[in-house]
């Protein structure tokens, strides 16, 4: 037992350093993760496991059932990165278990994502054509409720309020649309990487970001105008 | 939409000037470097010019802003339990062929 504990004293303070941080480069990952080192997997799961519950959240119908996905995921990855060929990134190999493993449990749940399927309203606009003007107004295409500059404070940390507005915003986006912002926007994978563990097209993932990010910032238009008349 | 059509991946615009609901259009592809020239010509013009564009951009560059500043969320203390011990298994037992062998 004292063991343990001494252990755990040790590892905290070096997640510690690496959350919140950058991890160190894949070499220097791998390396760890090969030799035992603890306090590095444990540094990986605290930084990508709520990117990945989210994401195997939009292949499986339950939060318990997307828990078990990021489960075997790691599970797999701990069985496998002795295997590991770094013909991608750590992050990009991990990611792809998870789709993989979600995607086979969404199949047996009976709940198929279209994820290769043409997208669906491509063609429709991004943002409501409702805050437009139209060809009766005076200046058609233009704003109709002009947008306003927002207070927003450089480096603050984010209000608990806008944190809810984000998660409720992201909770109500179609999954495809949900799976990318979080895995550009929130987790700050780059595009080709998204690309990658998506299998998606780089038009396709810029379509889906943007509708994703239109949404988004509709849901904090509210309390940022609500804040700008109170201050 | 009519005016701007993606081509290869890039977006190519084939008339003249932007209205905002076209311009709003264009906002993603134009943070992420994926506008041709004369299109991102035209989108900063647009830009100089109208205000409220200026401001949506402000927005929508706040927006990304605040999803990236999420606060780090360990997943939950069982399942982070398991894998840890499960590492330490894997780890364990690692160290035990090496010896056999
Ligand atoms: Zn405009």
């Amino acid at each position: 037992m004292t063991r343990i504990s001494q252990m755990s004293d040790r590892e905290e303070a070096i997640v510690e350093s690496f959350t919140g941080s950058r991890l160190p480069p894949d070499d220097v990952v791998v390396a760890a993760l090969r030799a035992g080192d603890e306090s590095m997997f444990a540094a990986l799961l605290d930084t990508w496991s709520r990117g990945m519950l989210w994401l195997a959240r939009s292949h499986v119908s339950t939060n318990d059932s997307a828990e078990e996905v990021v489960q075997d995921t790691w599970l797999a990855v701990i069985r496998g990165i002795d295997g590991f060929e770094g013909r991608s990134s750590v992050k990009t190999w991990v990611y792809r278990i998870l789709v993989n493993t979600a995607r086979k449990r969404g199949v047996r749940e009976n709940r198929t994502v279209p994820w290769s399927s043409a997208f669906e309203h491509r063609e429709e606009p991004s943002v409501d054509p409702a805050c437009f003007q139209s060809a009766d107004d005076p200046f058609p295409g233009h704003w109709k409720n002009v947008p306003t500059a927002w207070s927003t404070p450089e480096g603050e940390v984010l209000a608990a309020e806008v944190r809810g507005l984000i998660a409720a915003a992201l909770a109500e986006l179609p999954p495809r649309q949900r799976a990318v912002i979080t895995l550009r926007d929130v987790e700050g994978c780059t595009s080709e990487e998204v690309c990658e563990i998506l299998e998606i097209s780089a038009a396709n993932q810029r379509v889906l970001l943007h509708r994703a990010r239109v949404a988004v910032r509709g849901r904090l238009e509210d309390y940022f105008e609500t804040a700008r008349r109170s201050a | 939409m009519k005016s701007v059509q993606f081509i290869d991946g890039k977006a190519v615009h084939v008339v003249k000037r932007f209205s905002c609901d076209e311009w709003v259009e264009l906002v993603t592809a134009y943070l992420e470097n994926d506008l041709d020239e004369p299109t991102r010509q035209r989108f900063e013009e647009h830009l100089a010019e109208c205000e409220c564009c200026g401001h949506y951009l402000h927005q929508f560059r706040v927006t990304v802003t605040a999803l990236g500043a999420l606060p780090p969320d360990p997943p939950p203390d069982d399942m982070r339990d398991r894998l840890l011990s499960a590492f330490r298994n894997r780890r364990d037992s690692r160290v035990e062929e090496r010896r056999s062998s």
